[in-house]
Formats: structure tokens, sequence, C-alpha cells
């Protein structure tokens, strides 16, 4: 079994003390003064392991996992362009246009250390396919029971200087008039939308009050089977994304009444359904 | 004798090396003048510091020849420099909103481009919040650049001598638009005008002082302009309504917030080298200094937003008005206007 740094010391410690105990019963003549200092050190080492286990996972050995971002729409699979789907208003409307960022992932332990995987940006787009399985590398090696992370771009970023990677703005996902990132872009079409061509568009982004659309996912993974970090393995952690929950679960909408928003009041209503039901964890392959 | 000339000695071998150093940089860079975003005394600490975005000779001339090119825009006419003159400050001269491909007319009046590195936020609307990604907005805007990113990157890939340029200045050759950005805005950044008369008088430099009535002006203006416009930036980076209009056309900064209190209210702009930035106003409404003043004179209409330091106007005779003109511009930096580090070339 592999075990983390701050396990091996813990260990290590253990061993210690209960050498001193060995030395204690047979040679208890023989201690000096060093050597109860240093039975005395052991538990408080201990004790200062167990407090700082609290924040962040280190590890010697590290691995990678992949999630797969599966997009259905009220349990049917997504096809852009041709397919006919339904709201809950009961309302038509037809995709043309899905992607989002999901950010600044979050993996944590049943003792409740985490670890922030650095740098993780992803641009999940419908459109491309080998976007929607993304590749986690350099995890400490453990088990974890639960995921975080930002359904779009933090704070800093949406303010930062030029960027590259996923958040360089020629994938059409940053406001150029108003700096910031779209953090989920759906358009499409509905017989029941008042805009021209009966267009959809909903680009949801802003992070400044009380517009403030950034949301936080997580979900529980389940104890028995934990996301499990292994030198010789590769888990596959598998999402299920739905693209209707924009339009239900706080306030159902109605594209009659709202069919384009870009960041503002409308977005909020948009996020805060979106919040409760973009994604579902559906299993973990380990 | 003997130390004295070991002293001679070392002096002139001190002297030597000295010289064969500063022969070996003109060896490197020959009879360039080191490009350096300077700082002047009597200003603040700047926002935009570099700091992310190392200021290189290279870099700054990649970004300067970007502003200046016109094959950017989708019909090839229309550059950064073409709103942004440098005699004009890099304001729009005679153009009360920017004048974009297809001879379509903007929204606003094109600002000037000088000390952004000291600007929290840009556009008359401060919807930008970077100074990197500023350019985006006229690169796409339908009635500036009307272009996409994609196609400047893909254009800059594919045209001599960009990638050797990309290369010096970023020591690879591969073209993406954070190094666009990056270039643009070390150019752009270095933009600097801190040497007015004005300047040169608060710094106390010899030779310099006010006369009798750009003094008058300036102490006016302390007591009646200063609030917004304040000193050494001349304007507080804040959004306010100075009571163009009962109701605005221009929904101006709550497009970006949202409020009901920000309709109609724009950012405060600089007022240095406002001698050569005609016209004024987010519409560029008013054709010279003295139609602006007397605006604040008898024009201010009480529009709900109206700031509150300006409600009834601010009440000023043709003598206040003049010596105020005359402060004014003390703020005219030629040295920033005639620097042909800064012109097309």
């Amino acid at each position: 079994m592999l075990v983390s740094a701050k396990t091996l010391e813990i260990l290590h410690c253990i061993q210690n003390d209960s050498n001193y105990l060995i030395t204690y019963s047979s040679f208890q003549k023989k201690m000096k003064l060093h050597q109860y200092l240093l039975a005395l050190l052991c538990p408080i080492m201990l004790l200062s392991s167990c407090k700082k286990s609290g924040d962040e996972i280190t590890a010697n050995t590290k691995s990678s996992f992949t999630i797969e971002f599966e997009h259905q729409v009220n349990g049917a699979a997504l096809a852009l362009n041709i397919t006919n789907y339904k709201n809950a208003k009961g309302e038509d409307f037809k995709i043309n246009i899905f992607k989002y960022y999901v950010s600044n992932i979050k993996l944590s332990k049943a003792d409740g250390t985490t670890y922030l995987i650095p740098e993780s940006y992803f641009l999940i787009d419908e459109s491309k396919s080998p976007s929607k399985l993304v590749t986690i590398s350099d995890v400490p090696t453990g088990d974890y029971t639960r995921i975080e992370y930002t359904i779009g771009v933090d704070y800093a970023r949406n303010f930062a200087g030029a960027q590259t990677g996923v958040l360089d703005p020629i994938y059409g996902m940053f406001w150029t008039w108003n700096s910031g990132y779209i953090f989920v872009k759906l358009e499409g079409t509905s017989p029941q939308s008042t805009a021209a061509n009966n267009a959809i568009t909903f680009h949801i982004g802003g992070v400044i009050d009380p517009n403030n659309t950034l949301k936080t996912f997580s979900a529980e993974i389940n104890a028995a089977n934990p996301l499990r970090i292994r030198t010789d393995a590769k888990p596959n952690m598998h999402f299920i994304v739905n693209a209707a929950s924009l339009f239900t679960g706080v306030s159902d909408v109605s594209f009659a009444t709202l069919n384009y928003t870009m960041g503002g009041a409308n977005s909020v209503i948009v996020a805060n359904n979106y919040a409760k039901g973009l994604f579902r964890l559906d299993h973990i392959h380990n | 004798m003997w130390r004295k000339s070991i002293v001679f000695a070392m002096l002139f071998l001190s002297i030597a090396l000295m010289y064969a150093c500063s022969k070996n940089e003109d060896d490197i860079i020959p009879e360039e003048k080191k490009i350096i975003f300077s700082i002047p005394s009597n200003f603040p600490a700047p926002g935009y510091n570099f700091e992310e975005n190392q200021l290189t000779n290279a870099g700054f001339a990649l970004g300067k020849k970007i502003f200046y090119d016109a094959r950017l825009s989708a019909d090839k006419s229309i550059s950064c420099g073409s709103c942004h003159q440098q005699f004009a400050a890099f304001a729009n001269l005679d153009h009360k909103v920017s004048h974009g491909v297809d001879n379509c007319q903007g929204k606003r009046n094109a600002p000037p481009l000088f000390n952004l590195a000291w600007q929290k936020a840009f556009f008359w609307d401060g919807g930008v919040k970077n100074l990197e990604t500023s350019p985006l907005n006229a690169f796409t805007d339908a009635c500036e650049m009307k272009t996409d990113l994609e196609t400047v990157v893909s254009f800059l890939q594919n045209t001599q001598p960009y990638p050797e340029l990309f290369k010096k200045a970023f020591g690879s050759g591969d073209i993406n638009s954070q190094k666009v950005l990056k270039s643009i805005a070390q150019f752009v950044g270095v933009l600097v005008s801190g040497n007015s008369k004005y300047d040169k008088i608060m710094r106390k430099e010899k030779g310099f002082t006010f006369t009798s009535t750009e003094l008058a002006g300036y102490n006016l203006f302390k007591e009646k302009c200063s609030s917004c416009h304040a000193e050494p930036l001349f304007t507080d980076f804040s959004y306010r309504s100075n009571g163009l209009d009962l109701v605005s056309l221009d929904e101006g900064r709550s497009h970006i917030t949202g409020a009901a209190a920000d309709f109609g209210t724009f950012r405060v702009p600089t007022l240095r080298n406002i001698e050569y930035t005609s016209p004024y106003m987010h519409d560029g409404r008013f054709y010279n200094l003295d139609e602006a003043l007397e605006h604040y004179n008898s024009g201010v209409k009480n529009s709900p937003n109206l700031d509150k330091s300006l409600k009834g106007g601010i009440m000023l005779n043709d003598t206040e008005k003049d010596q105020i003109k005359s402060f004014l511009k003390t703020l005219t930096d030629n040295e920033f206007i005639k620097n042909t580090l800064y012109s097309e070339s």
C-alpha cells in the first residue's frame, strides 16, 4: 500500500514510540535525559501532524484520472441542431451550441484533507468530442470521497490579463465589452421564442453582485467505491450533464418571456437553475 | 609618486573597462534606445506594472507594428492608430465618434491613449477591466475593425515579418492571442504623458512657472473642477453624469452594471492634453473648450442621475473661463505628442 509522506512520518513516530517502550522495560536504568525528551517529542509531533493534515495533501507518488462529461437533455442524449427537446414549460427547443467551463477542481479524502488541482481550467464543448473527456494528471495517490469544482471561471481570472489555453478569448467565451468569461453558453431555437429567427441565446456569466453567476458544484463519492488514484490504474469519473437544467430547478423558464441573456439579472435566474441540476456524478470506474 | 601612478593606472583601467562594457552593449543593440516604462515623480504608483508582461524593445516594437497595421481590419482600412492618432494624444481629432470599417459610425468618442497603466477600467463605461484585454473590443466590434481573433492570429502567422518579430519578442515564433495582446499592452502601456508645463512646475523644475492667468486658472480649477478631475491624472476614475441631456440617449455605465443609478453616467475623462483631444464628451458633441466650459456654466440639465456636485452647474464668468482655459493648456505635453518612438514608422 502506498502512503503519503505525512502518514510515513506518523508511522515513523509510532515506531519510535514503541521502540522507546521496549527500551524502557529492558534498560530502564540506562535512560538518559535526551531519551525522555525524545519520548516527549514524539507525541507532540504526532499531534502537530494530525493538525496539519487538515489542509493540503502532499504525496510522493502521483497519478492521473479522467473525467467524462456525458451531455443529455432530460435523460436523452444531446444531439445538436436536429433533435427537439421540451423545457419544463412544455415548450419545444433545439440546441445548436452547448459549451461551458469547469475550473478549480478540488478532491477531498474521507479524513477531510483536500487537493486542489492547480491550473485546472477546462472548456467542455458538445461540438468537440475530445473536450468531453478530461485528463487530470499529477494527483497524489489515495482514495478520494468528494469532488468539487467551479461552474465557470473564478473571479480573479475574469479580470486578469490576456490568457492562453482554454481561457484564450479566441474560443468566443470572453465578453470583449464587459470583461469576463461566459461560463455557460447555450444557443438554439424555439418556436415560442419572440426573438429574431426564434433564437434562444443564453450566455451566462458575470461575477459582480448583484449579478454574480459563479456557482460551485460538489458531489460526495460513495465511500465503498471512492476515486482510487493509483500508480497502476487510471480511474474514470462519469458525469451526466443535463443541458435542460438551465431552464428549471428554481424557476421554470419560458422562452416566450426569456430567450436572450448575456449577463445580468436574467443570467442569475439561469445560473441558479443549473447550479441545482447541470451535473450529476453517475459512476466511477476504478 | 609611485602611489600616484598606481592610482592613475587604476583610474585609466576603470575608464577603459567602462568604455569596453558600454561598447559591448552597443554591439548587441546598435543605436537602439532601451524602451522603459517611466513613472513621473509626481505620479502615484501605477496599477499595471509589466510584472507579468516583461517589457522589451522587441515586444514594444511588435505591439507598435500591430497597432498601426490596418490589414488587421475586415476591409484592411482601419488600424488602432486610425482612431487613436498621436497628434491628438491618441484620440481621434475631428471625429465625434469613432469611424470604423464600411464607413460605420461607432457609438462613442475615441478616448485618448496615455497613462493607461494608472487606469483601473477602460472605455467610457468602464466595461473592460484590464489593459491587456482592451483591444479585443476594437478588433471585433462591427463598427470598428470588424474582425475576430482567429483571423487576426492567422493573418499574423502567415504574414512576414510577423513570425520573426514574435520570436524576437517572446522567444518563440508561435503566435497566439495572448502574445498579440501582451505586445499591444507593451506599446500602449509605455505611452506615458507626464512632461507638460504643469508637471514641470509641480516637480519644481528650474525655469518653469505659471503665468498669472494660468495661476488664477489653476486656483479656480482646484476650487471648482478637481473634485472629479483629480490631480495629478486629472480624473478620479469615477462614473458620473454631467447633465448633458435630461434623458441620456446612451445608457452609459448601466450597460455594464445593470444598475438604474448608473444610467447615463460615464467615466470622468482625463484633462491632460485636452488642447489636442477635441471634440469632447462621450459623444463628441462639443467642438472646443469654450463650448465645454459653457456647458458647465449654463447647460447642465437636471437629469435623474446628475452628479450632486453639478446641481445648478458651475458658475463661470468670461474671465474665469479664459483663466481655466489657460491653465488647461499647461496640461499639454508636446514631448509626448511629438515623441517619434510612438509614431508609425
